[in-house]
């Protein structure tokens, strides 16, 4: 078994998001950057797991500048065998797809794997792209995903429910919640991830198609109207007549 | 030149998602001089779609597209958008969305913004689209450099509006004969609640605070009387007192209804990320210090065995008067 899993570099969920003074750039200083949690908690673990019973390996690719590497490295200790950075700027989910479709496309993998969507852009893109250059089936928000022989089963959600597929590898496939749970790095595997092999690959053509021309803050709700608890019909009163959603 | 915008039929009707995603599509035909046509799949009563703003309908014929395959889907929108010589291709961003339209924009290099909320702006040859971005903290506007253009638009952005129109219906045979998916089904698990989360306007949720799956009657009629669906937190769900499409959240669906009322959460991050595009929040918590407060537009801090009963009643009454 060959598996990539593709990872993202994220600002930590609970980060305070603030914008340079023309709107138009993210400002990451003092930002606490991760692995993007549905990279990491379902679609690296369940890689990993698939690795022990197995047997195979797991490479990382991740498209991003040298200052990402420490992420890389996070991936690495949680058990990942190498990794490999491809030295692009991130900045449209096309070219990214093209960066890892140009590094993937005669390696050889038998399933690529990604978050459902990424914490920041939340485009949930990538996946699909990647599929669709590399000529592979895609299976989005799979749940459950368990291999037998050359053979993929996987649980994923589908408009108003689930749906239970089976296909031949090799596979792309983008990982929900429920495919597995976080794992915690040890001091051996943090130990491990420094000798481990992190090779940095040029930049491929790409196409930009988009870009983020500007940014706003989502406006905060104005403060909440407290409502007595011995009258809780005032709220019903209020929904009808103030809010107007009822 | 037209708008192609891609719909769905659940329980014998057009999705309430697909009529948005219409009506949106018809909101940038007019901006662009031309026309919508929506593409389906399946039967249904399709004047919903004339009145939502589509001139045309295609239904796409063939065998293989039955179970919804994402290699099928894409190729028969693929050659609906060649043969309607679309620039600007429209889905609703639910499942189906986001498995198609990412991949439909990698074949026809078409860039895309996943997640739309807001109508495009155009001017000349610039064109920008709003979305959301750090999980709802905020909105990034995309410009769109390619020709050809995909936007899936986030469900309950906009309020579906019906006018008069009427679409003409045809059928559209869809060539897959050199298209082979190894993808099988082997198991679909619908889900039987009548009320489908992501489409909900009205959303009762409820959180550790109930103590117990046994407590979920008062919510769920409490949702029953609002005609709203039920949803849950995260730890709800991990806990199994209720099902796992329940559970709104970063880790589960993202909604945006018009009201969420979230009893017992006391509003994480990572909740808030699912629910934080709701049109008005109301939290109902035993701890005034719970930080949902600070997102919240109605606040009542109390014992939800007391006033989610009380809240009931008082649905009650007004649906009495009002009616």
């Amino acid at each position: 078994m060959k598996i990539l899993v593709c990872i993202s570099n994220v600002p930590d969920t609970t980060t305070k998001i603030t914008f340079s003074s023309d709107n138009s750039t993210f400002n990451t200083a003092g930002v606490q950057f991760v692995i993007n949690p549905y990279d990491e908690w379902y679609a690296l673990v369940r890689a990993l797991e698939l690795k022990e019973t197995l047997g195979g390996n797991v490479t990382i690719v991740h498209v991003g500048a040298p200052d990402s590497e420490a992420t890389i490295r996070k991936g690495l200790a949680i058990g990942a065998d190498d990794a490999v950075r491809i030295d692009a700027e991130p900045n449209d989910a096309f070219a990214v797809a093209e960066q890892i479709a140009a590094y993937a496309k005669d390696k050889g993998f038998d399933l690529v794997m990604t978050g459902k969507e990424t914490i920041n852009y939340n485009g949930a893109m990538v996946g699909a792209m990647l599929a669709e250059l590399l000529n592979m089936p895609f299976v989005s928000m799979a749940t459950k995903l368990d291999i037998a022989g050359t053979t993929a089963t996987v649980e994923h959600d589908i408009d108003g429910g689930t749906e239970v597929v089976e296909c031949p590898l090799p596979l792309v496939l983008s990982a929900n919640k429920g495919m597995a749970e976080a794992r915690i790095p040890n001091m051996r595997g943090i130990m491990a991830a420094r000798t481990k092999p992190l090779t940095v690959v040029p930049a491929a053509a790409a196409d930009k198609l988009t870009s983020i021309a500007n940014y706003e803050l989502a406006k905060g709700r104005t403060e909440c109207k407290f409502i007595d608890a011995a009258h809780p019909e005032q709220l019903i009163d209020l929904l009808h007549n103030e809010a107007k959603v009822i | 030149m037209s708008v192609l915008v891609y719909t769905e039929i659940a329980k014998g009707k057009i999705k309430k998602a697909s009529l948005e995603a219409v009506n949106y599509a018809s909101r940038i035909a007019e901006k662009m001089n031309t026309t919508v046509t929506a593409a389906i799949i399946g039967d249904a009563d399709f004047s919903d779609l004339g009145k939502a703003g589509a001139k045309k309908v295609l239904k796409l014929k063939n065998d293989k597209l039955s179970d919804m395959n994402g290699q099928y889907l894409t190729a028969a929108i693929e050659q609906a958008a060649t043969a309607e010589n679309a620039s600007v291709i429209i889905f609703s961003s639910d499942f189906t969305g986001k498995e198609i339209a990412p991949r439909l924009a990698a074949r026809l290099k078409a860039g895309i913004v996943a997640g739309a909320v807001g109508d495009p702006e155009i001017s000349g040859d610039s064109f920008k689209v709003k979305k959301n971005v750090f999980s709802g903290k905020a909105t990034a506007m995309y410009a769109i450099h390619s020709t050809k253009k995909i936007i899936s638009l986030l469900p309950n952005s906009f309020p579906v509006t019906l006018g008069e129109g009427t679409a003409e219906v045809t059928d559209f045979a869809v060539n897959l004969d050199n298209v082979n998916s190894p993808v099988k089904v082997k198991e679909v698990k619908k889900v039987t609640s009548e009320l489908n989360l992501t489409d909900a306007e009205l959303v009762v949720s409820a959180g550790r605070g109930m103590k117990g799956s046994e407590n979920w009657a008062m919510v769920e009629e409490l949702a029953k009387e609002l005609g709203a669906a039920t949803a849950c937190s995260r730890p709800v769900a991990d806990m199994h007192w209720r099902p796992h499409h329940e559970h709104v959240g970063q880790t589960g669906v993202a909604i945006r209804p018009n009201l969420y009322i979230a009893i017992g959460i006391s509003g994480a991050i990572q909740h808030l990320a699912g629910v934080n595009g709701s049109k008005t929040i109301v939290v109902i918590n035993s701890d005034k210090e719970a930080p949902f407060f600070k997102s919240a537009d109605y606040g009542i801090v109390g014992d939800a065995f007391e006033i989610v009963p009380k809240l009931v009643a008082a649905v009650k009454n007004f649906k009495a008067n009002h009616n």
